[in-house]
């Protein structure tokens, strides 16, 4: 019997990462439908400190393995640790991150266990047996598929774990409440160092400013509409009004104009801020996908029958270079009051 | 140096709409091209060539008209091809792809095996992994650059904040990011050659593995069923000059509480 909704933790140079906390809380959700737990499996070398932070945010029980081996995600290691924690415990239901790591080591573990994978979810949910062509109590994975054209609910087609990565950004992590009681539970793993083959040489970080666009609460996004670098300079602004970032479509990106992290959509981020202020995006379904759930949409286009007014909370039809200066010097009055 | 490069055909998902009357995609008339990783793909392979001297086979699953991208492969230099096609691989999700393509990939000898990060159809960045693993290979994903020396690949993989170095000696498999590899034009004299250059075809005789495991059967997941996004009802549009939008935009925020 398989039993439990597990997450897996994902920690980089020991920091939790957001999406391990989206994923306990979206866990939680699962888990309370199903009257089970939610378990993290965190992995890495003198991390245990930390895993009362993901008890915090929801999890019962942590899975703590701490190696020397895990100092640093690769590959094989990472794979022969959660392949022994999943073969010894029989988890249910167990989600990664959809990050370079989770996406790297999920796949191989689908492979190892003989288990489906369902890619990049935007939406999870339990099944509740009123359909006859669906049993009770399975997860039903929804993803876009087509490049966002389609979107897929998935489900395991083989008895055991079923297994997802959900993109960065799409769940909510719950509240953090330090009084949530939980067990740390400590796992050794045994590892075949024959098999580590991949050697690890260094690991730089990108100079630019490391701006996580899905982190922000307000986003002033452009789009070809703003069309250059002088006007992106005029978002800015509204943004720093509102405390916000800057974002952009995709053909902002590949003009050079923003660089790819502050990029939302398909092939970029997907965002839900509280305020997402498209200017000068016409809203290619490539785009919608990664920015519609956000909380409240506002877009300013000159084109009166582009996409992006379909999705957004108020449209105005008007030039955003011309309004957007407008509404920052509008707005630092309003907010000085 | 033997390489052998995963490619897929896959259809320009840029440029499909959706029917708004029926809600169903509109198929027709969209083109078919090489998934674009996996061009990349190629293109790390055919630099390996350039540089160092390589032999490089493409091998693609797919039906009979996936024939294209292995003529395109070879006008841009490939040396071999070979389509991976039969009624028993429909249905595959990734984990039966993954079976499938390993399995053959087993009748050929490899010091490197490339395959495109991930698929513009499906997004899903897994059939290069589950081959690795099926194969008892190495991975690296997420590549963006590489060196070959001293008998080892010297390999740049992207991250969110930056990227690694990697060393790993062959058999490897790669998975490839188009932004890594800019694809070189197929040249003229390519284009005639490779509509006369074979093509071997494969079928399940060449995977030697239990059709169970094949196709649909041998799927890890199902759709449960497949829709198009219901659009979100659209608010209010204005066209008002830019100080009633202004004025407009602000009581939004109000009302909202984002200031």
């Amino acid at each position: 019997m398989n039993k439990n909704v597990y997450v897996f933790a994902e920690q980089r140079e020991g920091v939790i990462q957001p999406v391990a906390l989206e994923l306990i809380g979206k866990a939680r959700d699962l888990a309370d439908v199903l009257g089970d737990k939610v378990v993290a499996i965190f992995a890495g070398h003198n991390i245990a400190d930390q895993a009362n932070e993901l008890i915090a945010y929801g999890a019962d029980d942590v899975i703590v393995v701490d190696a020397p081996e895990l100092k640093d995600y690769v590959t094989e290691q990472y794979t022969q640790a959660v392949y022994q924690v999943i073969t010894a415990m029989n988890p249910d239901i167990v989600l990664f991150g959809a990050t370079t790591i989770g996406r790297d080591l999920a796949p191989r573990l689908s492979a190892r266990l003989e288990k489906g994978l369902t890619a990049d979810c935007t939406k999870l949910e339990i099944s509740d047996g009123s359909d006859p062509k669906l049993a009770a109590r399975k997860l039903m994975m929804t993803r876009p598929a087509f490049g966002g054209n389609l979107m897929a609910t998935i489900v395991a087609a083989k008895d055991g774990v079923q297994m997802a990565t959900v993109r960065p950004g799409v769940m909510q992590k719950k509240e953090k409440d330090a009084s949530r009681k939980g067990n740390i539970i400590p796992f050794n793993v045994v590892f075949d160092s024959s098999k580590f083959a991949v050697k690890l040489l260094e690991t730089v970080k990108a100079e630019k400013g490391l701006v996580d666009i899905t982190e922000a609460k307000v986003l002033v996004s452009g789009g070809r509409g703003v069309g250059n670098k002088e006007n992106f300079e005029k978002l800015t602004a509204l943004a720093g009004v509102l405390g916000g970032e800057v974002s952009s479509s995709r053909a902002m990106v590949d003009a050079g104009v923003m660089d790819h992290d502050r990029q939302v959509g398909q092939t970029g981020k997907t965002v839900r801020p509280d305020l997402y202020l498209a200017c000068g995006i016409s809203g290619a379904i490539q785009h919608l996908a990664g920015m519609e759930e956000s909380e409240l949409i506002i877009a300013i286009n000159k084109d009166k029958f582009a996409p992006i007014f379909q999705v957004a909370d108020l449209g105005i039809v008007g030039d955003a270079n011309k309004i957007v200066p407008m509404l920052t010097e509008r707005l630092a009055k309003e907010i000085k009051k | 140096m033997k390489i052998v490069v995963c490619i897929k055909q896959v259809p320009d998902t840029t440029v499909i709409k959706i029917n708004p009357v029926t809600g169903t995609l509109i198929r027709d008339g969209v083109p078919s091209i090489m998934n674009p990783d996996d061009k990349g793909g190629l293109e790390m392979a055919l630099q390996l060539k350039d540089q160092y001297g390589a032999h490089v086979t493409v091998i693609t699953m797919g039906p009979p008209q996936a024939d294209a991208i292995l003529r395109e492969a070879y006008a841009m230099g490939a040396d071999e091809a070979i389509l991976l096609t039969g009624r028993e691989f429909g249905g595959a999700d990734t984990l039966a792809t993954s079976h499938t393509i390993a399995a053959a990939l087993k009748n050929l000898e490899y010091d490197l095996i490339i395959a495109g990060r991930q698929a513009i159809d499906g997004d899903t960045a897994q059939v290069g992994p589950q081959i690795a693993e099926h194969l008892g290979l190495p991975q690296i994903s997420y590549v963006a650059g590489l060196e070959y020396k001293d008998g080892k690949f010297v390999v740049k993989k992207e991250t969110e904040e930056g990227y690694q170095m990697l060393e790993v000696a062959g058999p490897v498999l790669l998975t490839a990011l188009a932004s890594g590899f800019k694809a070189r034009y197929m040249n003229v004299a390519g284009i005639v050659d490779a509509f006369d250059k074979p093509v071997a075809v494969w079928g399940v005789e060449k995977v030697d593995l239990p059709v169970e495991m094949l196709g649909l059967k041998g799927s890890g997941t199902k759709v449960y069923k497949s829709f198009t996004k219901g659009v979100k009802a659209a608010g209010e549009v204005h066209e008002v000059d830019a100080e009633q939008a202004v004025g407009l935009i602000v009581s939004k925020l109000k009302e909202k509480f984002i200031i």
